[in-house]
């Protein structure tokens, strides 16, 4: 019989009391994180918090959610911040994100327990517990099944497929300037082509006709076919196909939408203890419990990527619809942030010519 | 009427009291505008920044770009305005009040939205062409353009045309040669608001603009937020302040050279048309409700597309945040409305007591007061993110450490929302007759008690518009809210871009549905402000 969680609170707050003579952390944790993190006030019931209040229970240390906006903005507070941060854990900086924050000292240095288990696709980018890997997901070209059909046009099969005539005008990216998903479709394009052949293949798609919007609203719900735009293709996540089922109006028994494998670029988030946290034990103990299966296997339904952890069961819609590509596209995170900045503007100045 | 020429004031306020309507407006300016942003630039700019962002090829391109867009969406808005403006203010007609109420909620609804519907209206050929940008620029600031000309106009002396009728002319030259001079003035200041507003564009340059678009606002968005280039940033931020300081100083230039005295029709001389009248007055009406309606209507359509046609099933699912089972929205949208309007009250409270106390001073100031009118009208012209960043690095050691904290967010609404109030109240204001009050001090009155027998009569109406003003801004507010860190008190607009940004119909319809309820919530605020206003009329 487990005891009811008020005793459980009050004894860990009597263990905490005498806890011996050294200094107090603070009970209560600040996790800072992106603004499609579920908020606490928006959705007190959402499985996240839920998992979060059983962190709480098992250990007395409570935990607030504050939103810092996208990632690209959270990542450029906390660097201005380092070292007398806003909160005490961050959750969700990319890997496209990660050499910035490890050059900011954004982030003690700490290898999580229970991080040997991890796959080494996500260790391997952290060889020195610069951050912990907590969720993956894809960025890759998806199609409007139907809309292609009824043009009689079959689906490309590889990045370079796009560059055909039978594409001209039908597909939509984001802008690698303003967009995460833009940067990394670009970032696709540059592991495809290497650095010597990316800026052809998109001079090609600009002569095809790509057309160019500023972030993911804007291509996928108002240029993309299937909510009501005139183009089939767009760059979107290998894990929209599984969403459009399950959050479609009426109960759908098919994805309208297919991913195109061979285009996916791999993304990885990470979390990690804030340099300057006045609770420095309850932050690693919160880091912990993020790559734990606990809070795991609520990340998939309710973050929109997918768990670390391979253990975890995923719903079913995520088996039989999303896309697991065994060879992403990747690129080494310092080279992203060496090129960035200079790979935005080459893209410019070709697309915009 | 100037002060300057009564040499003698009797009715001068106190010292004191003069000291107590100063100081909170500026310390509130200096506290979380110029100590933020100072803070900012101090750590951003200098010669290694000034030269790299001088150095790019892009810069050059942006600021162009902002600057001729700006330039062409105003021209646009004014020669567009002309019209309905003219309709509005010779002629009384059934919904004239609605139009108006229509135009001024179109121009604080939050333009990621209204955006994304202007997308969804226009044909495909067009929907990312610079016509786009121009288009929604001129739909969200034909208010401007109405309001501001609209009430000169109204009041223009119907005789000075008439008599230039009498003397031959024709329709359009006496338009041309005796009612545009004299409505030039207004025209310059609606102008200049237009251009503000058009040259810091950012969520229309966002929804609608293509990669080789962007603004120095968004520029600055960009380098701060997504290169973390924070020198750059302060530097496009100087640059855009510098730019708008010219076209202050080159609208105030303006309208002093080009003013004129004139006795100003007290009453309104509104008349329903008549003859072929109704048919232009028609047209023009007809026009400007298409322009303003439409984007609303396709913000309601578009709640309501479901799979396959039409369905409700966002509007049912407002209060339910598990649609299925296991399946969440992680969106409280009753919730959002609340702390929508909570903050909402909060930032009006603010806005109407900062603003308030800032006109009086103002107007008392004289010249002095002209530093304290043009610091609480910066904030408009200052990007978003550099006070949010600001705010950031500035509030950041205790007891000063007020990062995250719930206050912040009206305290954000508040700076952008002042300005409107004391716009409105200002012209006012300054146009109380000072003899009033000399009369007053005359019968004996203490100039504290002239002061509140004569003018505090007429400060409470513009007030009570720009707190309506206020709270509309507060509600449609999107750009300060989203760099300032938060935790629990998500507003509507960040609640809709949240929805937004996730794949499946549902989230979509229920964005569309949510920016529905917001566009009502402005309309009906901006509608029981104009009632008000009436009943003084």
């Amino acid at each position: 019989m487990t005891p009811p969680r008020p005793l459980i609170g009050v004894a860990v707050l009597w263990l905490t009391a005498c806890g011996g003579g050294g200094r107090e952390e603070s009970q209560s944790l600040t996790l800072v994180a992106y603004e499609s993190f579920p908020d606490r006030s928006a959705d007190p019931a959402n499985p996240v918090v839920v998992a979060l209040d059983e962190f709480t229970a098992q250990t007395g240390i409570s935990v607030e959610i504050l939103i810092a906006g996208d990632t690209g903005t959270m990542i450029s507070k906390a660097a201005l911040t380092a070292g007398n941060p806003e909160g005490d854990v961050m959750w969700g900086i990319d890997n496209s994100f990660l050499s910035r924050a490890v050059e900011a000292e954004v982030f003690d240095r700490y290898e999580a327990s229970g991080i040997d288990d991890l796959p080494t696709e996500f260790t391997d980018l952290v060889p020195e517990g610069e951050a912990t890997p907590v969720d993956f997901g894809d960025v890759c070209v998806n199609y409007d099944i139907a809309a292609l059909e009824s043009d009689g046009i079959v689906p490309p099969s590889s990045l370079a497929d796009l560059q055909q005539p039978e594409y001209a005008s039908r597909l939509v990216v984001e802008n690698p300037a303003t967009s995460s998903p833009g940067l990394a479709f670009l970032m696709a394009t540059i592991a495809e082509f290497g650095d010597d052949g990316w800026e052809g293949y998109w001079a090609t798609l600009r002569d095809n006709g790509v057309l160019v919007v500023d972030g993911w609203s804007q291509a996928y719900y108002e240029e993309f076919s299937l909510p009501g735009g005139s183009r089939p293709l767009v760059v979107s996540y290998g894990s929209s196909p599984p969403f459009e089922v399950l959050y479609a109006a009426e109960p759908l028994t098919e994805a309208p939408t297919g991913v195109i494998e061979s285009t996916c670029f791999r993304q990885v988030e990470f979390a990690g203890v804030l340099r300057g946290t006045d609770s420095p034990n309850g932050a690693r103990r919160l880091v912990d419990f993020l790559v734990s299966e606990r809070f795991q296997r609520e990340i998939a339904l309710n973050l929109f990527v997918f768990p670390v952890d391979p253990d975890v069961v995923l719903d079913e819609a995520f088996t039989d619809y999303a896309t697991f590509p065994d060879e992403p596209l990747r690129l080494d995170p310092q080279l992203i942030e060496a090129n960035r900045a200079d790979w935005i503007d080459r893209w410019t100045n070709v697309v915009t010519r | 009427m100037d002060e300057r020429r009564h040499p003698l004031k009797p009715n001068q306020l106190p010292r004191w009291s003069l000291i107590a309507v100063t100081a909170p407006p500026t310390a509130f300016l200096l506290v979380f505008y110029v100590w933020p942003f100072a803070t900012l630039i101090a750590n951003g700019f200098n010669a290694g920044s000034l030269s790299d962002t001088f150095g790019r090829s892009a810069t050059w391109r942006v600021l162009w770009f902002t600057v001729w867009q700006a330039a062409a969406s105003t021209t646009l808005t004014l020669v567009i305005g002309l019209a309905p403006t003219w309709a509005v203010s010779r002629f009384s007609f059934p919904g004239r009040r609605a139009l108006l109420s229509m135009l001024t909620a179109v121009f604080v609804l939050p333009t990621v939205v209204v955006g994304a519907a202007f997308v969804a209206l226009l044909p495909g050929s067009l929907d990312r062409s610079i016509w786009a940008i121009l288009g929604a620029h001129v739909v969200f600031n034909l208010a401007v353009v109405v309001r501001a000309v609209g009430a000169v106009w109204e009041k223009l002396p119907a005789d000075l045309e008439h008599a230039g009728a009498t003397l031959g002319a024709s329709p359009l030259q006496v338009f041309l040669r005796v009612t545009l001079p004299l409505l030039r003035p207004s025209l310059a200041a609606a102008a200049s608001i237009v251009f503000l507003f058009t040259f810091t564009s950012f969520g229309v340059i966002r929804v609608l603009g293509t990669a080789n678009r962007a603004t120095l606002e968004v520029e600055v968005w960009r380098r701060a937020t997504q290169l973390g280039d924070l020198g750059g940033a302060a530097v496009l931020t100087v640059l855009q302040l510098l730019v708008l300081g010219v076209l202050v100083a080159w609208t105030s230039l303006v309208q002093r050279r080009t003013t004129h005295v004139l006795d100003m029709d007290e009453s309104s001389s509104r008349q329903f048309p008549k003859g072929k009248e109704r048919w232009v007055v028609g047209a023009a009406v007809g026009v400007t409700l298409m322009l303003v309606t439409a984007p609303l209507l396709a913000l309601v359509e578009r709640s309501l597309r479901g799979d396959d046609g039409y369905s409700l099933v966002a509007w049912q699912s407002l209060d339910n945040n598990e649609i299925r089972p296991g399946l969440r929205l992680n969106v409280d949208p009753l919730g959002a409305l609340t702390n929508s309007v909570v903050t909402a009250l909060l930032a009006t409270i603010l806005a109407v007591v900062i603003g308030g106390a800032a006109v009086i001073s103002i107007t008392t100031l004289g010249r002095t007061g002209r530093w304290l009118d043009t610091g609480l009208m910066l904030p408009l012209g200052t990007s978003a993110v550099t006070i949010g960043f600001g705010m950031l690095i500035t509030f950041d050691t205790p007891p000063f450490d007020w990062r995250a904290s719930w206050w912040l967010v009206p305290v954000g609404h508040g700076l952008v929302a002042v300005p409107f109030v004391v716009r409105t109240a200002l012209g006012v204001l300054r146009s109380v007759d000072l003899d009033l009050r000399a009369a007053a001090a005359t019968l004996g009155a203490s100039p504290v008690r002239a002061w509140r027998a004569t003018t505090l009569p007429f400060l409470l109406r513009p007030l009570a518009t720009g707190a309506g003003l206020a709270a509309a801004i507060s509600l449609g507010e999107f750009g300060a809210t989203s760099f300032l860190s938060r935790s629990g008190s998500e507003t509507l607009p960040i609640a809709i871009e949240r929805l937004l940004g996730r794949t499946g119909r549902i989230f979509q319809a229920q964005a569309f549905a949510l920016s529905t309820i917001l566009a009502i919530a402005t309309i009906v605020i901006v509608m029981l402000v104009d009632v008000g206003d009436s009943r003084g009329e």
